[in-house]
C-alpha cells in the first residue's frame, strides 16, 4: 500500500523525522486558509499516490493565499495524470540551500534492506545513478543485527561534515519507519539542507507491505482516504483482485501470472483487455459469479475471456458459477470460455448441456484469445 | 534424475489438519510421495487417514525420518513453521502460505544462510518430480515424466505451460514453483545451476513476469554458466504500468523492471523467448535433441 505524502510525512515526524510545517487541504477554500495559517507564501502539492509530481504540475510554488486557492482549485478539478485526487498538500516554503537524496528498501536480490543516500537528489536521481553512481552511497542492513552507528558513519562518509549527523539522525528514522511500521519502501527525495543549517524532508515515499497491514490496523484506516471506483471496491470486498484498463475484451482468469499471459495474448490478437480480474485460487463458483457481474459493469467491455486452469479451482465450480451468474445478469456480450485442469471435463459437459446462447466454448488458451478479440472488435466495429 | 524431490523424498506436512494442508497432503499421498507425518500442535496422537500427527516437527522427523518439509499453515504461524524445519535441520523446505509479511520473511532469508536447509517459497505451488513425488498443490495428472526441467514464478501459469509441453508427449524431469514472493528461498539462478548439474535434465524452461530483476540476474547466469539450452516465457507485457513509487528501486536494479526489458535481456543471453505458452511448448520441441 503506497500512502500519501502527507500521510508519510506523519509518519516521519512521529519517528523523529524533520519535515516541514504543512497542512492538508480537500477544497480551495481550505487550501487557502492553510496557505494564510502558514504565513502566506506557501508550496501546494497535489496527493496522489504517484511519482513524477514535481515535473508533470503536481507542485506549485505560490505567493499568497488567494493563488493557493487557485492552484488547489486546479489540481481537485483536473487530477493528476489520470488519476482523481481529492486532497492537496499546502505546505511552508523554505529557503534551500542544497539537496540530498536518502532511502531504504527492501532489496529483493539479497533479501536485506539496502540504504542509499545520495550527495545531490532531485527529478534526476536516476540518471545520476547511471552516470556516477559512486555519488550515491550504499549500504546493506542485515535484519538479524539491524541498523548500527557504522552503517550511518559509511552512508554519511561523502558529505561535509556539518551534515553528517543530521543526515545520519534521518537514516536512523527512516530505518525505524521501515522496521515499526512494516514498510518496504521509505524514500526521500529531496531531503533538503536549508539556509539556516537545518535538514528537513521535503518529500515522503513509504510502500507499506500488504501482507503486514493485520498488524498495523492504523495504517489500514489510512486507505479511507484513497479515492476508489465503486467497482474495484466491490471486487475487493469479495477478495478478487480487480485493475480498471482501457480495452474492451472483459478478462477473468485464475492466477496472477496466467491472467496477465491472457492479457498479453488478447493484445497479440489485436484487442486489448478491459481489466486485469484474478479470482485467486480455489474460485468458488460464488467468486465466478460475482467476477462477471463486475466485468460486465465496465459498459466498455465488448467481449469476456473466461480463463481457467484448475488446480485447486475446480471447472465444474466455474461452470455452475457462471452459469448462476447468468441467471442474475443479462448480458448483451459474448463469453468465450476456456477450461482446463481439475474437472475440466465435467465443467465443459456442464456448459454444453445449459446450451447458454451468450456462452463461446473454446479449446485453448490461444484460441480463447482469437476469438474474444474477434467478438469484440466485431461489436465495437458496429 | 531429478532436483529437490524424488522417490526417497519423505515429507512432514505442517498444518495437516486444516483444510488445505489435509486435502493436498492426502493427493500429494496417492500421487504417490511418501507423506510420513503431520504437525499440528496439540493434536500428536492424532492421524489423518494412517498419516500420524505430531506436536513438532523434530518430534515427527526423530518418528518416521522426515527429510521435507511441506507447510500450509496461516501466514501469522508460517515463518515459525520454517524456523522449526531448519532447526530440525530438515534438507528441503516447502512453504505454500501466501500472505506472509514480508520483513518476516527477511529474518527467515537471513537465519537461513549458511545453514542446510533449502527453502521452496513461500507462496507458491511447490515442487513436483513427475512419476516420483509431488510435494505441494501443482496438479499431477498434467505432468508426465521426462527431461525438461521448468523453474516459474507463477502458478497457474505454470501449469498452463506444463499441460502444453506434456499435450505434445514432452515430459518433465522437475517442474519446481518458485513463488512469487520479493524474498523467497531458491530462485532462478539455484534452480537453474541445480538443473544444469543434473544428468535427468536436457533442457531448461524458466517463466517470469514483470516486478523485480530476478530474470535479469538469471540471464548473466545463464550467459557465463549454462551449457544446456534455455526457453523461456515472461508475463506482462500489456499489463498496467504500476504506480511506480519513488527511484530506489530502479536505482538498486538498474532495470525497469518491464517484460520487455527481462525477455531483451533473456534473448541477449542466448535464451529462445515465446510470445505465448504455445509457443514456449513448439521452442522447446524444436530445442530437444
Amino acid at each position: 500500500m503506497d500512502l500519501y505524502e502527507h500521510q508519510g510525512k506523519e509518519l516521519f515526524a512521529k519517528h523523529g523525522i524533520p519535515v516541514p510545517r504543512g497542512i492538508v487541504a480537500e477544497g480551495p477554500e481550505a487550501a487557502r486558509a492553510a496557505a494564510e495559517a502558514l504565513g502566506g507564501p506557501a508550496v501546494v502539492k497535489v496527493q496522489v499516490q504517484a511519482g513524477g509530481r514535481g515535473k508533470g504540475g503536481g507542485v506549485v510554488l505560490v505567493d499568497s493565499p488567494e493563488e493557493a486557492e487557485a492552484a488547489a482549485e486546479r489540481m481537485l478539478r483536473e487530477g493528476f495524470q489520470g488519476r482523481r485526487v481529492n486532497r492537496v498538500l499546502v505546505e511552508e516554503r523554505l529557503p534551500i540551500a542544497r539537496e540530498l537524496y536518502a532511502a531504504i528498501l527492501l532489496d529483493r536480490s539479497t533479501g536485506t534492506d539496502l540504504a542509499m543516500v545520495s550527495v545531490e537528489g532531485g527529478v534526476d536521481i536516476e540518471e545520476l545513478a547511471r552516470e556516477r553512481p559512486e555519488a550515491i552511497r550504499r549500504q546493506h542492513i542485515d535484519p538479524e543485527i539491524g541498523l548500527h552507528p557504522y552503517h550511518l558513519r559509511r552512508l554519511t562518509g561523502a558529505l561535509p561534515n556539518e551534515l553528517r549527523d543530521l543526515v545520519g539522525n534521518v537514516v536512523a528514522g527512516l530505518y525505524e519507519v521501515l522496521t515499526t511500521e512494516d514498510a518496504t519502501l521509505v524514500e526521500v527525495n529531496p531531503l533538503v539542507v536549508l539556509t539556516d543549517g537545518r535538514v528537513l524532508a521535503l518529500d515522503a515515499k513509504v510502500t507499506i507491505d500488504d501482507n503486514a497491514l493485520y498488524r498495523h490496523p492504523e495504517i489500514e484506516m489510512l486507505r479511507s482516504a484513497f479515492p476508489i471506483d465503486p467497482v474495484e471496491f466491490r471486487a475487493r470486498e469479495a477478495g478478487l483482485q480487480y485493475v480498471k484498463l482501457d480495452g474492451r475484451v472483459g478478462i477473468i482468469g485464475n492466477g496472477a501470472g496466467l491472467v496477465m499471459s491472457t492479457l498479453d495474448l488478447v493484445h497479440q490478437a489485436g484487442a486489448d483487455a478491459a481489466n486485469f480480474l484474478d479470482v485467486g485460487g480455489g474460485a468458488s463458483a460464488d467468486a465466478i459469479a460475482t467476477s462477471l457481474e463486475v466485468v460486465l459493469s465496465d459498459p466498455a467491455v465488448r467481449s469476456v475471456l473466461v480463463n481457467i486452469f484448475g488446480g485447486i479451482t475446480r471447472c465444474d465450480l466455474v461452470a455452475r458459477g457462471l452459469l448462476e451468474a447468468l441467471e442474475r445478469v443479462q448480458p448483451t456480450v459474448r463469453i468465450v470460455v476456456r477450461l482446463d485442469g481439475t474437472n475440466a471435463e465435467e465443467g465443459r459437459r456442464i456448459l454444453r448441456e445449459a446450451g447458454h446462447p451468450m456462452i463461446v466454448p473454446a479449446e485453448t488458451m490461444l484460441e480463447a484469445a482469437r476469438v474474444a478479440a474477434e467478438l469484440a472488435n466485431a461489436e465495437a466495429a458496429r | 534424475m531429478t532436483i529437490l524431490v524424488d522417490e526417497g523424498t519423505r515429507v512432514v506436512v505442517s498444518g495437516i489438519t486444516g483444510r488445505e494442508g489435509r486435502f493436498h497432503a492426502l493427493r500429494n499421498r496417492a500421487y504417490g510421495t511418501q507423506v510420513v507425518a503431520g504437525v499440528t500442535p496439540g493434536k500428536a496422537g492424532q492421524d489423518v487417514e494412517g498419516i500420524p500427527v505430531f506436536d513438532t516437527i523434530a518430534d515427527a522427523v526423530e518418528a518416521t525420518g522426515a527429510n521435507t518439509s511441506l507447510i500450509f499453515v496461516p501466514p501469522r504461524f508460517a515463518t515459525e513453521a520454517i524456523y522449526e524445519a531448519a532447526d530440525a535441520e530438515l534438507p528441503l523446505i516447502v512453504c505454500i502460505t501466501e500472505g506472509i509479511p514480508v520483513r518476516d520473511m527477511a529474518r527467515v532469508a537471513s537465519y537461513l544462510r549458511g545453514k542446510p536447509s533449502v527453502l521452496v517459497g513461500p507462496n507458491c505451488p511447490g515442487v513436483i518430480s513427475p512419476g516420483r513425488a509431488n510435494v505441494g498443490i501443482i496438479p499431477g495428472e498434467i505432468c508426465i515424466p521426462g527431461r525438461v526441467g521448468l523453474v516459474s514464478r507463477s502458478g497457474t501459469l505454470t501449469y498452463q505451460i506444463v499441460h502444453e509441453l506434456t499435450q505434445r508427449g514432452i515430459g518433465q524431469s522437475t517442474c519446481v514453483g518458485m513463488g512469487g514472493d520479493p524474498v523467497h528461498g531458491v530462485g532462478f539462478l539455484e534452480a537453474l545451476e541445480a538443473f544444469e548439474a543434473d544428468p535427468g535434465t536436457d533442457l531448461v524452461v524458466m517463466i517470469g513476469e514483470i516486478g523485480g530483476d530476478d530474470e535479469e540476474r538469471a540471464a548473466a547466469y545463464i550467459a557465463e554458466r549454462m551449457t544446456k539450452p534455455v526457453v523461456g516465457y515472461i508475463a506482462g507485457f500489456t499489463a498496467p504500468p504500476g504506480k511506480r513509487m519513488g527511484h530506489a528501486g530502479a536505482i538498486v536494479t538498474g532495470s525497469r523492471g518491464t517484460a520487455q526489458a527481462k525477455a531483451e535481456a533473456l534473448e541477449g543471453a542466448g535464451v529462445r523467448v515465446g510470445r505465448t505458452p504455445t509457443e514456449v511448448a513448439d521452442l522447446v520441441a524444436a530445442a530437444l535433441p
